[in-house]
């Protein structure tokens, strides 16, 4: 049923459309690319939907249990007879997940796009880079073989430095689009060694291959357990530095510093990039190794649950006193892939332990959703607006009824609202972390009642508060006649919502699981009831807070002024990171070595330079250019070699 | 005593040689500096026929040798005063101190 051809269309109809904008669109019909870029997103969409659906329903499934089918292999690099670089496609039940997420978002921020990017000077270059990115980040979901999925994760990093980038005249822009590129090549570092060292051991770079080698009793397991460094196991490092690259992508803490700074972007390609699909890329990763975390080294596993945990905590306070509505979703985003991690990392192989794989995939899926609608409508506030500032906006409501409405679903989704999606998956995490971990699970519904407080405060910061005024003067009959966003910005919003009221009803225990088989998901509503209520208080307070302005914020703020400033600085991490690439990197690293390489690697040829500089202007005066003086040389070195011959010649 | 040996012929040829030395290194004038040239050349030829006369009687190679380096040093003096026909004509003299553009 599944036809190869028509897989290999999905990722290969937006690199056509890439090239083709790129090359000719841009010159010929610059106007007709939004709509060009929207149709071939279109049929990749339909095209993933079909072999979702033909996965899931009529071949995945193998006597109750999901294959991993490989519908397309290619040998691409042949070094040796053995050592081979192959390029294929993995369908499995997250691959085939992640087909639908990315394409069905890509196409919603495509359509979107057509509205909030029409008049764009760079509009045709706008859609050549979408295209440019979904191309990656479908190949990066569907790729066979572990050097392949690192080929598509540095080309996503290229594609999201050039749409982060996409002001180029802006300096903040340029700053954040290299801020963004940098962070992750740094942690792209740790995957690119982690790999090196797994596939050393296990002697393969193919994903079902080295799982199966990495996971039952083999020689490759052995002797990657006993090859042991600093105390740990060469399958911990590998896995942790694996992991690292993960955490760069989906901005983990420490590594989240880019995240927020990404926003300079349009707000679409916030949407897309930095809420729905690349940053959900170190999770996928996790996911895909999954077996081999779980089965064979819990330890990193330990670290994958410590590290999500706490990017969710922090995310979260932060995202309390950020201001700018694109930051604060930002560091929402950050805190609910903290979630998904975490419900990675307190999960195990199999059965009724493989819960939270399950629900960190559901949270995933739901979360795509939701957030999309959040960036989508933060983006039609800004559209209209014209700032990012909370103090600009306020009493949108009314003029604004659309946005309004699928704003509020996507706040009461992600705060875990019953029957909103958000509240199925996030109680699924809660109940992940309840069953392994109860510190976990504190931390976990501690952050989803913050999330609920910041959502709502945000909410009610853009829709109700104060009244509307225009800012700006020479705006002042602007707003009237331009009114809300056009059509193709309204019905993504409305899609979106739709599905984020929906999308918690997908009984996804029966597909994506870890082991393939199916997992039951019993749902307590006792369990439930403890988690809806805090999310519900958090909305209270946001509501006495927000609601009309008063002076109750400020006064908690000073009120706890310490926990305030620093959370408004973001807790100081841009700074320390800067202190120590200035001060202690560039004093104790740079500056020595720029000595070394001025003083001595420079100096050695300098002297050598000087020295033969010297010995020839002493010596030039030999070159007279009087004839004579040549032949007296000539003269003096013919006797000089007729008294060798005959004194020294023996 | 009386009789003229090879040592007669190589003292001439060496006072020969080294008069055509000194001349060359001292004398200003380009022809004069040919002339000495000149003077080395047939000291070479004076050895040639001594010892083709005393050492290899019945033989020929000293004295063809010396035909041939008589031919060349001909063709050398045509091409040596075409040189310093060009340098007259560039620099109005035939000094070789003034000559002395080819230097560092």
């Amino acid at each position: 049923m599944l036809s190869t051809s028509l897989i290999i269309l999905i990722p290969l109809l937006p690199l056509l459309t890439f090239v083709l904008i790129a090359l000719a669109g841009r010159k010929y019909f610059p106007s007709l690319c939004g709509i060009l870029g929207t149709l071939s997103l279109l049929t990749s969409f339909l095209l993933a939907a079909t072999v979702a659906y033909d996965y899931f329903f009529v071949v995945g499934k193998v006597g109750e249990v999901y294959q991993q089918i490989i519908p397309f292999k290619m040998t691409w690099l042949q070094f040796t007879p053995n050592v081979a670089i192959d390029m294929g496609i993995l369908l499995d039940p997250i691959s085939v997940m992640m087909l639908v997420v990315v394409t069905l978002i890509s196409l919603m921020v495509h359509f979107y796009s057509l509205g909030y990017m029409k008049g764009e000077e760079r509009y045709a270059t706008y859609y050549s880079f979408l295209g440019l990115f979904t191309f990656s980040m479908l190949g990066l979901v569907m790729s066979s073989n572990i050097f392949q999925i690192y080929i598509f994760w540095e080309l996503v990093g290229v594609s999201s430095y050039l749409l982060i980038g996409y002001y180029f005249d802006k300096p903040s822009a340029v700053a954040a689009s290299k801020k963004a590129f940098i962070v992750t090549r740094f942690a792209d570092l740790g995957f690119l060694v982690g790999i090196l060292v797994l596939s050393y051991y296990a002697g393969t770079l193919d994903f079902q291959t080295l799982i199966t080698r990495l996971t039952t009793p083999t020689d490759q397991l052995h002797s990657i357990m006993a090859a042991s460094f600093l105390g740990c196991s060469a399958l911990t490092w590998g896995l942790v530095l694996v992991f690292i690259g993960g955490a760069g992508k989906s901005a983990m803490f420490p590594l989240h510093i880019w995240l927020p700074d990404a926003m300079e972007g349009p707000t679409p390609v916030s949407a897309l990039i930095h809420a729905a699909t690349m940053v959900v890329a170190g999770v996928f990763l996790v996911a895909r190794l999954f077996p081999v975390y779980s089965i064979s080294c819990p330890t990193a596993l330990d670290i994958v649950m410590w590290v999500g945990a706490s990017s969710s905590f922090i995310a979260a306070i932060i995202a309390c006193t950020q201001t700018d509505i694109k930051r604060v979703l930002a560091y929402s985003t950050m805190s609910q892939i903290g979630y998904m991690m975490f419900a990675l990392g307190v999960s195990r192989y199999g059965g009724e332990n493989g819960l939270g794989y399950m629900a960190s995939m559901f949270h995933l899926f739901t979360h795509a959703m939701f957030k999309a609608l959040l960036f989508l409508g933060a983006g039609a506030v800004i559209h209209y607006v014209h700032s990012n500032e909370m103090k600009d906006m306020g009493g949108l409501r009314k003029l604004m009824p659309v946005t309004h409405l699928t704003f509020l679903i996507a706040c009461l989704a992600i705060a875990g609202i019953p029957p909103f999606a958000g509240f199925f998956s996030k109680e699924e995490i809660l109940q992940a972390a309840f069953n392994s971990n109860k510190a976990i699970f504190g931390i976990a519904i501690l952050t989803a009642a913050i999330t609920a407080f910041y959502m709502f405060r945000l909410y009610f910061n853009i829709f109700w508060n104060k009244e509307y005024h225009a800012h700006g003067d020479s705006h002042g009959g602007h707003d009237a006649h331009y009114g809300e966003a056009p059509f193709t910005m309204k019905f993504p919003l409305l899609f979106l919502a739709l599905l984020s009221i929906v999308a918690g009803f997908i009984p996804f225990g029966k597909f994506v699981t870890s082991d393939g088989k199916f997992l039951l998901t019993e749902f307590h509503p006792t369990f439930s009831i403890a988690p809806v209520l805090l999310a519900s208080l958090g909305i209270v307070i946001a509501w006495s807070f927000y609601k009309k302005e008063s002076a109750a914020p400020q006064k908690m703020a000073d009120g706890m002024s310490g926990l305030y400033r620093g959370a408004y600085h973001k807790f100081y991490i841009d700074e320390i990171y800067l202190f120590i690439t200035k001060k202690v990197v560039f004093n104790l690293i740079g500056r020595p070595a720029a000595w070394i390489d001025r003083n001595i690697v420079d100096g050695f040829m300098n002297l050598l330079a000087d020295v033969t500089g010297k010995i020839s202007f002493l010596i030039k005066g030999l070159q007279s250019g009087k004839v004579q003086n040549y032949a007296a040389y000539f003269f003096a070195g013919v006797l000089g070699f007729v008294l060798v011959f005959i004194y020294l010649w023996t | 005593m009386n009789d003229i040996g090879l040592l007669h012929f190589l003292f001439v040829s060496c006072a020969l040689f080294f008069i055509g030395v000194y001349g060359f290194l001292t004398r200003r004038n380009l022809i004069t500096m040919l002339m000495s040239v000149e003077l080395i050349l047939n000291s070479v030829n004076i050895n040639f026929v001594a010892f083709n006369k005393y050492l290899y009687v019945d033989k020929l190679d000293g004295l063809f040798f010396t035909i041939f380096i008589i031919t060349i040093a001909a063709a050398e003096a045509a091409v040596a005063i075409a040189i310093i026909i060009n340098l007259y004509r560039n620099h109005k003299t035939i000094d070789v101190e003034e000559a002395d553009s080819m230097k560092f």
